[in-house]
């Protein structure tokens, strides 16, 4: 994928994502926890497809299971571009 | 009744070219679904139904694949997206039949019905999904049958097949609720098409409504699973059988 995405363009997919999810737009930060966004798995699942369509980057269920906290999102993202 | 209203998507109905396929492929596209009407090799029946809906006025598409060919059924997919938009009606009907009692059934015969009529099935709604999520708004409607909650000797894979698709129907349904996607399952006991020939006799006497149903009883069901009014019901098998599996 090309190089050219840089980490805040994942971060601001991310964040659009879980507002569009339903997460409170003030509450999302690097370091709020999914669980308090009250972001569940399925919330996960349609991330992982957005990332794929915008990114091309593919996330596995195991890969999204690792992940707690908004920051942990945009970095294993980030790693994978 | 109601179509897609001011969404962009069409339904798809797999086996749609005959029977029950064909009636509801027929019945939403008069709600106003532009209808993708999957055929494997009856094109000709395929080539008929479409005819009909656009008969009056409405769009439809036929679309070869096999729907146990994973690489066939994503083409599919992709066809019906760039034609009509996301497929956010999914109807599972394609089914086959290899009827043998249990002691003589083979492996392929067992395999065969199986990957047709529950993982064929599985890998669809998997695939539709993904647009219906987005769209936050999908209706999957899966054929089941009354032979599966019901016993019908000689229908061992047929019957485990049905009862799967309601166990999944249930288990997919509570997964994407949140979603405005539902699933339900509708099971047929006894209707007249070209499947059901040669299995009236002794069931027939079974049923308590002494007819078999028509296809388009069935379709009606299907029109209703995939308006908009239908909205609460879900994780649901809704029984069009004469009474048969009460």
């Amino acid at each position: 994928m090309s190089t050219a995405v840089t980490a805040e363009q994942v971060e601001r997919v991310v964040v659009e994502s879980l507002h569009t999810f339903g997460a409170d737009p003030e509450q999302i930060t690097p370091e709020a926890t999914f669980e308090a966004l009250d972001i569940d798995s399925l919330d996960l699942a349609e991330l992982s497809q957005i990332v794929h369509e915008q990114f091309g980057v593919e996330l596995k269920g195991s890969d999204v299971a690792e992940v707690k906290t908004v920051a942990d999102a945009v970095e294993l993202i980030s790693s994978r571009l | 009744m109601s179509g897609p209203g001011e969404r962009e998507g069409c339904a798809l109905v797999t086996g749609g070219s005959r029977g029950i396929g064909s009636a509801i492929a027929y019945a939403l596209a008069c709600d106003g679904w532009p209808v993708g009407v999957n055929f494997r090799g009856s094109e000709h029946a395929a080539g008929e139904t479409v005819q009909r809906i656009e008969h009056e006025g409405g769009r439809a598409l036929a679309v070869r694949a096999d729907v146990t060919v994973p690489e066939e059924l994503e083409r599919m997919f992709d066809t019906l997206e760039q034609r009509f938009g996301r497929v956010l009606v999914l109807v599972n009907n394609a089914g086959v039949r290899a009827d043998e009692l249990a002691i003589s059934l083979t492996d392929s015969d067992w395999g065969e019905v199986i990957d047709t009529n529950l993982s064929a099935a599985f890998r669809a709604t998997r695939r539709a999904l993904r647009g219906m999520v987005r769209e936050r708004f999908g209706r999957v409607i899966n054929l089941a049958s009354v032979v599966g909650p019901r016993a019908n000797a000689g229908q061992s894979n047929y019957a485990a097949a049905k009862a799967g698709l309601i166990a999944m129907t249930k288990t997919i349904a509570v997964e994407v609720a949140r979603r405005g996607v539902t699933v339900n399952a509708i099971a047929p006991g006894l209707i007249e098409t070209d499947m059901t020939a040669g299995l009236d006799g002794e069931l027939l006497r079974a049923v308590p409504a002494r007819r078999a149903g028509a296809p388009e009883e069935v379709a009606a069901c299907a029109r209703f699973l995939a308006s908009e009014q239908a909205g609460y019901v879900t994780g649901s098998t809704l029984y069009v059988d004469g009474g048969l599996g009460a």
